[in-house]
């Protein structure tokens, strides 16, 4: 399959298998009207398979959201056909209107302007709990 | 400017602080009647209670301050839709120190980061109730004198009780404790209390589905309500109310020196033969609420006697 190199953007690389879509969802990618790809299963030496979203635009991106789906993957950043910057994430300390908090007890249930915070709780086990209640994410 | 949103937020030492100057004001009243004079207290209770609003109440007027507030949702701006935000940058005008009760969890965080006076969480729906929890510590250090090497059973909602949330954290960071944890299946301990304040801690504890099995090893016990208001379903309700009564046989089965705490009030999950055992400890607890709460006020206005 040959997809075409990208002028200005963002390749996020090493996605886990099968996560793709998520974070693609996450991102708030869907709405945006410029070429996006994402490869599913696609064969890798050190993974077996794995995901990969290219996205030719030069727009920001929330590296938070990346950190928190998946916090192996990596990002290497585009400009004018060069690799400028080849981006390592790590898991957010705090999440923010990234996830909804599901508790119908939480305060963020009932008053909508709030945003709706979670923060890490346990990395090992990548635990998010919101700020409010501490209900778990997920 | 401090708040108390979570039992936490006060340290070990803080706390006994605030017991010693509420076993002072219970032995000298008189010496702090005037301390918090042209103080004014709101008390914001979206939810219904007993207990604590009139507690927090009696407090302020014994130090000498004045009480305004509501004592439930509909009779506040909140039935029009106002949010908890514009109520509190609105009190915060009107009062030196407010108290908030309110049904959804982590209400007293959005006012806290709203307010220009001390903000103390009255019980924020099945999460946290940090003064029940002064009130319990100030009970448990009267009767055993010490708060390390205790055995603590909770019998009764785990899930919803928001006293036992706030009780558990208090008492992980004692030495030598270990938790003793007594409810049916649907009404297990939530993971964020269990985790962080337990096992993380590797604080030894037990779960039993019998409170027959377990209270002999307990030197406190301390019993709650299946709270009707916590549930959805009535159904869920009717089937777990009546999981543990606590009655004169059971308390049989209790050390000579178990000490029985209930945040109150209880429905019939204690029977009132139970009352007369000089282990039944409650009605001391729900007394010494007006203290503490006193203290805790003194201490967040910054004032002395």
């Amino acid at each position: 399959m040959n997809i075409g190199s990208i002028r200005t953007g963002y390749v996020i690389d090493h996605i886990t298998a099968g996560k793709g879509m998520e974070l693609y969802r996450l991102l708030g990618l869907e709405g945006l009207e410029c070429p996006i790809a994402i490869i599913q299963y696609a064969p890798s030496r050190k993974m077996g398979k794995k995901d990969i979203i290219k996205i030719d635009a030069d727009m920001p991106l929330n590296f938070d959201v990346i950190g928190f789906v998946d916090p192996g993957a990596t990002v290497n950043i585009i400009r004018d056909n060069k690799l400028v910057e080849k981006k390592d994430i790590d898991m957010p300390q705090t999440l923010c209107n990234v996830v909804k908090c599901k508790n119908p007890r939480c305060i963020t249930s009932t008053e909508q302007e709030l945003d709706h915070v979670f923060r890490l709780t346990d990395k090992e086990k990548k635990v998010y709990r919101c700020i409010y209640c501490d209900t778990k994410n997920g | 400017m401090k708040h108390l949103i979570n039992i936490l937020d006060l340290s070990v030492e803080e706390i006994n602080e605030m017991i010693d100057l509420a076993d002072d004001i219970l032995a000298n009243p008189v010496k702090y009647q005037d301390c918090c004079n042209h103080k004014i207290l709101a008390t914001l209770f979206f939810e219904p209670s007993t207990r604590t609003r009139l507690s927090f109440e009696s407090a302020m007027l014994s130090l000498g301050g004045k009480v305004l507030g509501f004592s439930e949702a509909s009779s506040s701006s909140a039935a029009k839709g106002e949010s908890v935000a514009d109520t509190i940058e609105v009190v915060s005008g009107y009062a030196d120190i407010i108290a908030m009760r309110h049904p959804k969890e982590g209400a007293p965080i959005v006012a806290s980061s709203h307010a220009t006076v001390p903000i103390i969480n009255a019980g924020d729906g099945g999460h946290f109730h940090p003064t029940q929890t002064l009130t319990d510590l100030m009970t448990i250090r009267h009767e055993k004198g010490h708060f390390d090497n205790l055995t603590i059973g909770l019998c009764g909602d785990l899930k919803f009780g928001r006293t036992v949330h706030s009780l558990i954290g208090a008492m992980s960071r004692y030495p030598g404790v270990k938790f003793v944890l007594v409810s049916p299946e649907e009404l297990k301990l939530p993971s964020f209390v269990k985790q962080e304040y337990i096992k993380d801690k590797k604080i030894p504890y037990e779960q039993f589905t019998s409170l027959d099995d377990a209270i002999g090893q307990m030197d406190i016990l301390y019993m709650t309500r299946v709270q009707r208001e916590r549930f959805f379903n009535e159904e869920d309700y009717l089937r777990l109310k009546d999981s543990y009564i606590l009655d004169t046989e059971k308390m049989k089965l209790g050390k000579e020196d178990l000490c029985v705490l209930h945040p109150l009030p209880r429905v019939n999950e204690i029977t009132t033969a139970v009352d007369k055992d000089p282990r039944a400890c409650y009605f001391k607890q729900a007394r010494y609420g007006k203290f503490i709460r006193m203290a805790l006020m003194m201490k967040l206005l910054g004032v002395e006697a």
